[in-house]
Formats: structure tokens, sequence, C-alpha cells
């Protein structure tokens, strides 16, 4: 009765919870309500991509990446046809680097849809959610028109493109331009000034830039820190060095900074479109390709900026058989998820759900 | 075991022995933090390796954490971002593994990648007190290949369960498995888990 008892609680959370986005499991030691310390276990939805790769044609792996991260399966493909062509040292004509671009930057609003409305949802903001599905449903349906596929894409090949765009493709993109910029508004409304949401976010989970670096984080979660590192200004690939886009960054480092740094991502992405379709060049999709592809014997590193962060391949080829001696994913999702101990210590259980969100984990991508 | 897609191809090609890694061309000049690497950590960088615009050096086994500390804090290099560890398996070669790490700048923008060698007995010195990035790069590299790091804080299994045998990514581990994931009938499992106790 006179002593409190201050023993340690060990809390399992996960894999089925509904705010770990799927199967992450994080063992949580308590003192009362607060975080003391975390244990990340992942690998419940490890398929051995990798392993699997090494056994596949060349061609045949484009597929396999759209399973990694899922939610934004053409920039998987891109990254992974752009490490091939740089092995390859071939030329992509223009024209599909800029359809390129535009199907990866559809694919990171569709990806910051999906991340704002679960983030949103997990702690309670319920409208958010089907704000932004109503969203994606529309990029979705741009990319069904496109490939054919909502989820899967396949929309890149080594060297170009499977299609050229449909005919008033380029017009419904632009209506989407549209509707998206006077929706954006609509989720800042529901959010960022919302008293509740900036008492969850702000000073949660707050990470210096040097620190976050260090930990190698990138992407909006690094750049929420204040470090201006986005792949596609530092080492422009596909055609960004064409267009004049922003890099926003945070200041404080906490998960309302990295809210505001994917909000305006939003309209970046929106700006770098509609300049890819102004200046769509005419031409070929489709370089000239072997019928069979054999890189010659090399390895190589490519990284693109994924909706996530550094997206990177790692590919060894041995010049004879046709398939990859090793292929390697840097996946962001992984490197980000590393830097969750770090973030939730100290914070209360419920914080845990919001920074979970908000360093937008896909664990297909996680665990591979 | 057969393969799904190139039916024959693997086979009767002989496995390559090791990377190409192919010398600089001599006309063009090398970066400068590598050329100051050479000359503040002597002899640890055994060859420089130059392919499709990308610079890597091979680096001794015992002396990767000198180097590692020389290029994240060299002005000239500031190598702060651990981007990538990964690790590649050439069998016939004696010392079998390549462990590498890809290492970008944050501030100066410029990558290179160290390479070292290890035997399947051997460990690799961690970097993880350099980087604090390449902890759970390290695991994955440990858990998928078996290497170990010396002076890891946490060498744990991170993908595969704790309990499973082998490492997946070595070149002679079956694309299918070694083979026990593919029992139909229970009782075939309990068998399994009471052997692996035995052990």
């Amino acid at each position: 009765m006179s002593t409190f008892d201050t023993t340690e609680l060990t809390l399992n959370m996960g894999p089925q919870h509904p705010s770990t986005h799927g199967v992450l499991r994080v063992v949580l030691r308590l003192d009362g309500e607060r975080v003391v310390g975390c244990d990340v276990v992942i690998g419940y939805l490890h398929r051995g991509i990798e392993k699997l790769c090494e056994h596949r044609d060349w061609q045949q792996i484009v597929l396999i990446t759209d399973r990694m991260d899922y939610v934004a399966a053409a920039s998987n493909n891109l990254g992974y046809v752009e490490t091939v062509e740089k092995l390859m040292s071939l030329e992509v004509p223009r024209r599909a680097r800029y359809i390129r671009v535009i199907l990866a930057e559809l694919q990171r609003i569709a990806s910051h849809c999906l991340w704002l409305g679960t983030h949103a949802m997990d702690m309670g903001a319920m409208t958010v959610f089907l704000y932004c599905f109503r969203e994606r449903e529309l990029v979705l349906d741009l990319f069904e028109e496109y490939c054919g596929a909502r989820l899967t894409y396949n929309s890149m090949r080594i060297g170009g493109l499977p299609l050229d765009i449909p005919s008033g493709w380029d017009k419904k993109v632009r209506a989407f331009c549209d509707i998206l910029e006077s929706k954006v508004p609509e989720y800042e409304e529901l959010l960022t000034h919302n008293r509740i949401w900036r008492d969850r976010t702000k000073g949660i989970g707050v990470i210096g830039g040097a620190d976050a670096v260090a930990l190698g984080l990138t992407g909006p979660v690094l750049r929420g820190s204040g470090v201006p590192r986005d792949v596609r200004k530092d080492e422009p690939y596909a055609a960004y060095s064409d267009f004049e886009f922003d890099v926003p960054v945070g200041t404080a480092g906490d998960t309302y900074d990295r809210y505001l740094v994917r909000i305006e991502e939003f309209h970046q992405s929106v700006r770098i479109i509609r300049q890819a379709l102004d200046g769509l060049p005419e031409g070929p999709i489709v370089a000239k390709v072997p019928r069979l592809i054999k890189p010659p014997a090399g390895e190589t590193y490519h990284a693109i900026e994924s909706p996530k962060g550094e997206l990177g391949y790692f590919i060894v080829s041995d010049g004879k058989s046709n398939a990859p001696y090793r292929f390697r994913v840097r996946p962001p999702s992984f490197c980000n998820l590393q830097a969750l101990p770090r973030l939730v210590q100290g914070h209360l259980m419920s914080d845990v759900v919001a920074l979970i969100g908000s360093i937008d984990i896909v664990l297909g991508e996680v665990d591979r | 075991m057969s393969d799904p897609v190139t039916p024959g191809s693997a086979r009767t090609i002989p496995p390559p022995t090791g990377p190409t890694d192919p010398p600089p061309p001599a006309d063009l000049p090398v970066p400068a933090f590598i050329t100051t690497a050479q000359s503040a950590v002597a002899g640890a960088i055994e060859r420089i390796a130059y392919w499709v615009g990308d610079w890597s050096l091979i680096v001794s086994l015992t002396r990767l954490p000198e180097v590692a500390a020389h290029l994240r804090d060299t002005a000239g290099a500031q190598f702060d971002l651990c981007s990538d560890v990964t690790a590649t398996d050439w069998p016939p070669r004696a010392e079998r593994f390549d462990v590498i790490y890809t290492l970008y700048s944050t501030r100066l923008k410029h990558r290179v990648r160290l390479k070292v060698r290890v035997a399947e007995t051997g460990s690799v010195p961690s970097v993880a007190s350099v980087w604090p990035a390449a902890n759970w790069l390290e695991r994955e590299v440990f858990d998928l290949f078996g290497i170990r790091f010396g002076g890891h804080p946490d060498l744990r299994r991170i993908l595969m369960p704790d309990e499973w045998q082998g490492h997946p990514q070595r070149k002679d581990y079956p694309l299918e498995g070694p083979g026990e994931m593919l029992l139909e009938n229970p009782v075939d499992w309990l068998k399994v888990k009471r052997a692996g106790e035995i052990e």
C-alpha cells in the first residue's frame, strides 16, 4: 500500500495491430505510460525477393519489384530499370524519361495520400482517410488507363516503357492535378491548424539533422529534420534535371514537420507533372535493346527518390548468365524503421502509433 | 535443384570466381578524397576500381574502421551517410565474401563504395560505431550470409526466424530452401522440431 510497484512492463504490439501498417511487431518496455525501451521485430513478410531475383531473367525482375513497396510500384520499377540501364550504359529516349517522371510523381502522390490517410486515421482523424483515398482512387484510375493494373503496374521496361500514353491521358492527368490542388487545402483545413492534431504531433519524435543522417534516414523523414537531401536534386535521374521544383524541409524534426514536408511534396509533385506534360517530347518510347539482355560483367549502385526515401539497387552482373549474379535492394522503409527505437524513447505509448505512421513504412519493402 | 527460367544455363556456365573490379582508365582523374585517404591511411586501400561512374575502394579487412572514420571525418570526404551495407558471395574464392559499404556525403554530394574480403570463418570489424545506420544493415548481412561482425552491438538475425538454420543468400543455398518447409503433414513438422531440439 505504501510503495508503488515500479516494475517495467513489457508490452507486445503487433504483428497484428491495426496501426502497424502490416506485420510489424514492436516489443515495448514501459514505465507506466512512458516508453523506456523498444525492440523492433521484422521479417514476417520476408519472401526472399533478393534471392528470387538472382534466379530470374533481367526482364522478369521488373514484375517482382512491384511486390516490394506495393503502394509505390512505379517507383520500384523505375529504380530497377535505371540501374540495369546504367549497367548497360543505355541511353533512354527523352519521351520515355518524361513519361517515367510523370508516373513516378503520380505514384508519389498516391503513396503520400495513402500515408496521410492512414497516419491521420491512426490518431483518430477518420475523415482525412476518406478524403485521401478519394484522390488516390483517381491516381489508380490513371494508372489503370495507362497500363491496365491498379496496384502492381509492371509499368517500365529496360530501355524505356512498354506502352506509350493513351490518347487523351495527358488531359486527364492535367485535370487530376487541378483537382488535387483544390483538395490538398481541404486536408490541411482538417489537420494543419487542428488543435488535437498539433498536440499529438508537435514535439513528438524529435530528431536533429546530424543524428538523422547518422541513423541513415532518407526521404521526407530526413527533410523534416532540416536536411535538404533529395536524390531528385542531388543526383538527378530520369529527366528531373529538366524541371524546376523545390525541396521542402522542416525545422523542428518532429512528427508535425514531417507531415508538413509531405503536404508540400503534393504541390511540388503537381508542379513537376505539369512541367513534364508541357514539355513532353515526341519520339520513341524505347531504346534499341537486344532481345536477350546480358549486361556486361560489372556492378553498380543506383538510387532514386522513392516516396519513402532513397531507394537504391546494387546489382552485380557476371556478363554470362541471363540473371543478375547479385541483386540487392536498399529499402528506404527498412533503414528509416531503424530509427524507431530512438524516436519513441521517452514518449507515451500512444505516440508510438503516431511515430510508426510518421516514418511511413511499407512492410513489403522492409522485409522483402 | 532446377532453375525455373533458364534451364541448364546456370549450370553449364562455370560460376565466376570474383568481381571484375576494373581499374580506372588512365586518363580519368582520381577524386581528391581517394588520394587523400591513400596517403592518410597508408596501405589500407589495396586497390581502386571504377565502373560506369562508380568508384570502389578495396580496403584491407583489419583496417576498415580506420578508413571508415577517416572518410567520415575528413573535410574533403565527409561521408556522413552509410546508405547501404551488403555482401556478395563468390564460393570458389578462398576469401569467399565481399562486404560492400555504399557511402554518400550529404554535404559534398558524392558517393563511394568500400569493399572488404572475408573468409567464411572470418569476421569483419563492425562500422556501427562510425555510422549507427550500419547496425541493422550489418545484422541483415549476418542473417542472410552468415558473415560475423566483430564489435557489433546487437548481432542477431533480423529477417529470418531466430531458430533458422543456414543463410539463404549464399550461393550454395537452394532457392527452394533446405526442404523442411515443404513438409505437408503436421506430424512431420513435429519430427523436424524434435530433431532440432536434440541438436
